[in-house]
This record gives structure tokens, sequence and C-alpha cells, in this order.
């Protein structure tokens, strides 16, 4: 069960080698979190992210999970919920893709719009599903600032974060009163492997700092968290700028 | 979604609904069902699904002890029949879902009060039985189970068992968070009184070991005694509080215009507290405010003063819905115990909290008496400090944390009538007969029928 502050006892983190979300897991198992479920494509570097965590105290379990894989989702995180209760899901896998060769390559960004989209639409409703019959749990969705306002330079991969944005705030709404919690996380640029060699934009975060947003937004039960918060007055002055200036901003 | 239960609805009178104890921190969806008759309870019982059941009374518990995340949630105040009085004997025989407030009405005019009322009237028998709760007499009349001379409990297979003081399912279930069964009845022993007032004396305490001194030399006077202490004054202030001590007053110290009807049961309540409140309306400014105002006002000793049982007992019941100050975010209420012999943790502990300067303006500290035999029941003897914080407070999961290590390494313990964080880890070490209760638990009830968010938590 979670505590007063909205910290959880048991854990499972969709797509399990992501740094923000082995970020945040340090950060919970540091408070309450004892069990944790890393899922996602069985690889050295999952079974090593498992390790780190167990290093930490945790009880840690690692499930294949492959997001391109709809069909198989049922299956697989129904046997998670199967062991007993999860306080927090993290669905935090995603693919940033290359955008120059996306554009040219469609079977490349449909892979993203799958993965970062299509992916989270099936785990995400398996998961709610199974927190709503628990009668309590947080959904924490890893969304993007690149969500809220396309720009030219990753319009694939923002346009599949606005989509998943969108789903997670009517899950959100559905979800309400019924004792689940979901929360948007809208980071800005994050110094990850992710971006590495990327021009680093304004306003750039780190995985802790997305880790600790996410632990204030539990204990407040906020519905969207943006990392640094200084993000929510930004983007709101840039989603109303006209087309033509948007487009000319060197963003 | 569809229910685990197999009943209707709407006979059973069935609501999803998100509930939360009094702290109003992590809600969770569970079936709300109120049953009218003992026979809609043991139904309600035998037909909860896999996530079962727990009672739950007035929902005065801070933290999650009545919540049951997915499953069932018995709302027992339907059933608040007082069945018997012996006006000559003392006791009583009344449903569980009767509520202190009620019992007062109804026994105060006969000469009678309850022999354990906490600080609101709005708690029921069976709420008082599963929290074994404490009141300001412990050091003189202990916890309320002692003055329990029987009561029923439908357990998990359906059957209403009757439990006598003495045995180990009365143990368990004094103190036993709901978990045992449901407890559908009670025979309380009552306390006489003269009058339906409180003859008090104040004194303050100008800091901790001032204020320890004087509870020590002199609480064995008083039938009721407790200081509020400021836990914002700091430096040579630090532990400053107002002692407020008092017993009923007898029929010869009411002036004449009182003793043509001195046993009348008077209570006043003011508008409710708004629905929507900003939040942090409690910083520490405006309780730091606060605290000086109550401070100064409280007179330096004044004795003999004639004060109403609702205004002794409970001045927050005076105000409807009082735990929405706290805004949006709620608030938890921290109280442990620490062994007498243990006050150097008490002193530390007072220190730390002043130190890190935690709103609180509701921090009681008392000395409890000899303990009840109730496996999970709170109260050892020793001083006991309880604290409500605004749960938003930054860092303030992790600085309870290590109150929790002071309190265990000095032999001493958290309520879980309040609990809402406790690490796990901790429980076996406050609660020694954890392994009794787990036990028996497991006995009674193979099904795992009883169950509740704080059970879940904390692996009871």
């Amino acid at each position: 069960m979670k505590d007063a502050f909205g910290l959880p006892q048991s854990l499972l983190v969709l797509g399990g080698t992501s740094e923000i979300a082995l970020a945040t897991a340090r950060r919970l198992i540091a408070r309450r979190t004892r069990t944790v479920w890393l899922a996602g494509r069985p690889s050295p570097a999952l079974e090593e992210a498992a390790g780190q965590l167990r290093g930490l105290g945790a009880d840690v379990h690692t499930v294949a999970f492959d997001a391109l894989d709809p069909g198989s989702h049922e299956a697989v995180l129904g046997k998670v919920f199967a062991e007993g209760d999860v306080d927090m899901v993290l669905l935090a896998f995603g693919l940033l893709g290359d955008q120059a060769r996306d554009e040219r390559e469609p079977e490349a960004a449909v892979r993203v719009a799958q993965t970062n989209y299509t992916g989270a639409v099936s785990a995400g409703l398996v998961c709610a599903r199974s927190l709503q019959s628990q009668g309590h749990g947080s959904l924490v969705v890893m969304s993007s600032v690149a969500g809220e306002r396309a720009r030219r330079a990753n319009f694939i991969y923002g346009s599949s974060k606005a989509g998943l944005d969108a789903f997670a705030q009517g899950l959100g709404d559905a979800l309400h009163g019924t004792g689940v919690h979901v929360m948007v996380v809208r980071p800005g640029f994050v110094r990850t492997r992710m971006t590495a060699g990327l021009p680093e934009a304004p306003l750039a975060t780190t995985p802790e700092a997305v880790a600790s947003a996410v632990e204030l937004g539990l204990r407040r039960r906020s519905e969207t968290v943006w990392v640094p918060g200084t993000l929510r007055v930004v983007m709101a002055a840039l989603r109303h700028l006209p087309r033509g200036v948007f487009r000319r901003l060197p963003v | 979604m569809s229910a685990e239960t197999d009943f209707d609805p709407d006979v059973m009178g069935m609501d999803h609904t998100t509930v939360t104890g009094w702290g109003r921190t992590a809600p969770t969806g569970a079936w709300l069902i109120r049953p009218r008759t003992y026979e809609e309870a043991a139904a309600a019982v035998r037909g909860c699904g896999a996530r079962g059941g727990i009672p739950r009374g007035l929902g005065r518990a801070y933290g999650d002890a009545a919540q049951n995340a997915g499953g069932s949630v018995l709302d027992m105040t339907a059933l608040d029949r007082v069945h018997a009085i012996d006006a000559d004997g003392g006791t009583v025989l009344c449903d569980a879902g009767v509520s202190l407030h009620r019992l007062m009405e109804v026994l105060l005019p006969l000469g009678w009060f309850v022999p354990v009322t906490p600080g609101t009237r709005y708690v029921t028998v069976g709420g008082a039985i599963g929290a074994d709760i404490h009141g300001k007499n412990h050091h003189v009349s202990g916890s309320f189970a002692r003055h329990v001379l029987a009561l029923e409990l439908l357990t998990a297979d359906g059957e209403i068992r009757t439990v006598i003081p003495g045995t180990p399912l009365f143990d368990a279930t004094a103190g036993g968070m709901g978990l045992t069964g449901v407890i559908l009845t009670a025979t309380i022993r009552l306390q006489p009184v003269e009058t339906s007032l409180m003859s008090v004396d104040t004194e303050r305490a100008t800091d901790l070991d001032d204020l320890m001194a004087r509870l020590a030399a002199t609480d064995h006077r008083y039938r009721y005694s407790v200081a509020w202490i400021d836990l914002l004054a700091r430096g040579a202030a630090t532990g400053r509080a107002v002692l407020t001590r008092g017993d009923h007053a007898p029929l010869d110290a009411l002036p004449a215009r009182l003793r043509r009807d001195p046993l009348a049961f008077r209570t006043s309540r003011l508008p409710a507290t708004p629905a929507i409140l900003p939040e942090g309306l409690l910083s520490r400014t405006t309780v730091g405010l606060f605290n000086e105002l109550w401070y100064r006002k409280a007179p330096r000793t004044r004795t003999g003063r004639l004060q109403r049982i609702s205004g002794f007992f409970h001045p927050l019941d005076g105000v409807p819905h009082w735990n929405r100050v706290y805004g949006r975010g709620g608030f938890v209420q921290y109280q442990f115990v620490v062994g007498h012999g243990r006050e150097d943790a008490l002193r530390r502990i007072v220190r730390r909290i002043s130190e890190r300067r935690c709103p609180s303006f509701l921090a009681v500290l008392k000395r409890f008496g000899e303990a009840d035999p109730g496996w999970l029941s709170f109260p050892v003897p020793g001083w006991t400090l309880a604290l409500d914080i605004p749960a938003g407070l930054p860092g303030l999961g992790a600085f309870l944390d290590e109150l929790d290590e002071e309190v265990a390494a000095a032999g001493g313990r958290v309520y879980l009538a309040k609990d809402a964080r406790l690490r796990p880890e901790l429980l076996a070490a406050m609660y020694p007969r954890l392994d009794d209760f787990r036990e028996l638990r497991a006995e009674l009830d193979p099904r795992g029928v009883f169950v509740s968010d704080l059970a879940r938590r904390l692996s009871l």
C-alpha cells in the first residue's frame, strides 16, 4: 500500500532500462519501495538494472515485456498483478527515433509511433483495469514537453507523445473517484542516453530531477507535473504563439 | 467494473466510493455497505469477495485502518441501538455502531458517564474497542477495553461469538483494528458521576522539564490529566505547556443555579469548516501566533473552574470537519509512547520537533498508567506525545521515520489508529505480541476475509 505521502511499497516499471525510471526507482527504494518489477525486453542491460536496484535492498524481478507486442500485454502484466498489489506503475518506455531518418523511412516512424503511443495505450489500459479492481495505485505516465506543441525538429516523436499525453489525461478522468491516481509527467530536455549527442535545449534537466518531481507529485496527488516546473509557464506561452512565429523560433 | 461481491447493490445499499481516514491522506476505492441488521452484517461478511472487508465506524481513525482498497467497507453506524442500561449497577449493553456522543446523551441524565473518552465523542463503541482507545484518565482507568465486560463478535465464518475478557480472542480484538471480526454489541461498565460538569485546574509549565516534573509529582491527584505543549517554542522555552487537569464536579461544588439540573448534557456546535480552504493556512507563522496566544491566555494557575464535559474533553467537536483546515493535502497525526525511565528519548524527540519547526497546534503530552492486555493495544506505562502535522510539509516522511527509530530504540511504539506511514520493518519491535496476533488471525480467518489498507501496508 502507499502511505500518507503517496509513496508506494511495490513498483512496476514499464521500460525497465529507462534512466528516468531507474532514477525514480532508486529514489522510491530509499523511501518505502521494497518490491520492484522491471518490465522490458530481456537484455543484459535489464538484468544489470535489476542487480543495481537489488543492491539498494529491494526485492527486484524482471519481466519480459515488449511494447510493440500489445497482444502479449494482458498475459505478461496480468502475471505481475496476480503476485500482489502494485502500488505504482511507471510507464516509462519510449523511443526518440531519428527525425531525419524517420522522415525518409515511414516504417521507422511507425515504430516510434507504435512504441510510444499504441504500446502505451495497450499497457496503460491493462494496468488501469488491474489498478481499478485493487482500488488504489498510481499510474505515472512519462509524457514530454515535445507533445505539448510539435516542433519541426522532432515532430514524429512529439506527435506520439502528444497522443500519449491526451490518452493519459483521459484515462485519469476515467479513473477519477476509483482510488486510482493517474499522473502525467512532462519533462523537458533530460540529459540521458536517449539525448546524448543532441544539442541541449534550454531548461535541460536530469533523471534525478524528474525522480524528485515524481515523488513530490505523488505526495500532492498531482495530475500533471512539469520538470522543471518553470516549463509550465514557458509552454503556456509557446503554445499560444502564432504558427509563423513558432516556426522561426530556434527551439 | 464489476463487483467481486455477490449481493444486489440496491438491497444492501452498496456504493463504490473513495474512502480516507480523518487525516484525509491516501484515498482508496471500496464498496461501502451499510448493514441495518445483524443478519445483513453477517451476509456482508459471508459475501466479501477476494479483497475482503473491514468494519468502519465514524471514520475518526486518522490513517488507513478503516479503508479497504478494492474490497468492502462495512459502515456500522446504522446498527446503533442502546439495548439495556443497568442504572443501578452501572452497565450498558449497546450496538457497536453507537457513538460515545449518543451514550453520553442517554447515560448522563442517569448519573453515569462513559469510562473512557478520547478527544472526540464521535467515535463508535466498536471503534473504541478496535483501537482500544485511551483518554485523559488512562493513568487511573486504563484503556477502553478494560471496561468491556463482554462483546459479540461476528467472525469470518459468519458466526457470532460471545467474547469475554481474559480470552485470547478478546485480547486480539481489543486494539485489533477490526481485523478479528465485526464487533456487533458490547457490554460496558460505566463511571458514576454526580454532575455533568468538570472541576478543572489549569497551570502553566515554563519548559519541558518543568512540565514533566509537575506531571510526575501530581498526576495521581487527578482523574483526568493532559498537557498541551507549544512545540514551536524554542531555546529555554522548549516544551512550554499548559496543564489541564480535573475530575467530575461533585454536586456541592455547583452554584445553586446549576444544581437544579446538575446532569444536563449541553453541547454547542459552530458552523462546519468550509469544504475548500487554501493550502498552507497552517504555516509556521500562523501556528506560531496561535500557540503564543494559547499559552499566554492560559492562567498561570487556576483551580476549581467549572467546565462542561464537551469543552473539557472534546473542544474540537464544536467545529465540525475541523480536519479540513489542513487543506486538500490532509495531515498526519504522530503519536508515540516511551516507557518510564526513557525520558531522555522523549526530551530528544521534543527538541528535534521544536528545531524542525513543525507547525503543530495540537500537541498533547500525557502519562499512561498500567497497560491493558490487548495484543496490539497501544498504551504502555510511560509518556505519550501526540501531534498533528500537515502532510505537505517538505521532508516530513523521512523526518518521522527518524523519530520512529528513536521511539523503537527506546522500547516505545506508535499508535496504529493514527498511523498512515510507519515503516513495516519496525512494527514487530514496537508490538512484541504481533506474532500471536498473526497466528490467531490465521487460525480464525484462514481466507483472510478481514483486511484493511493498514493491514496490507504493515502486513498485520
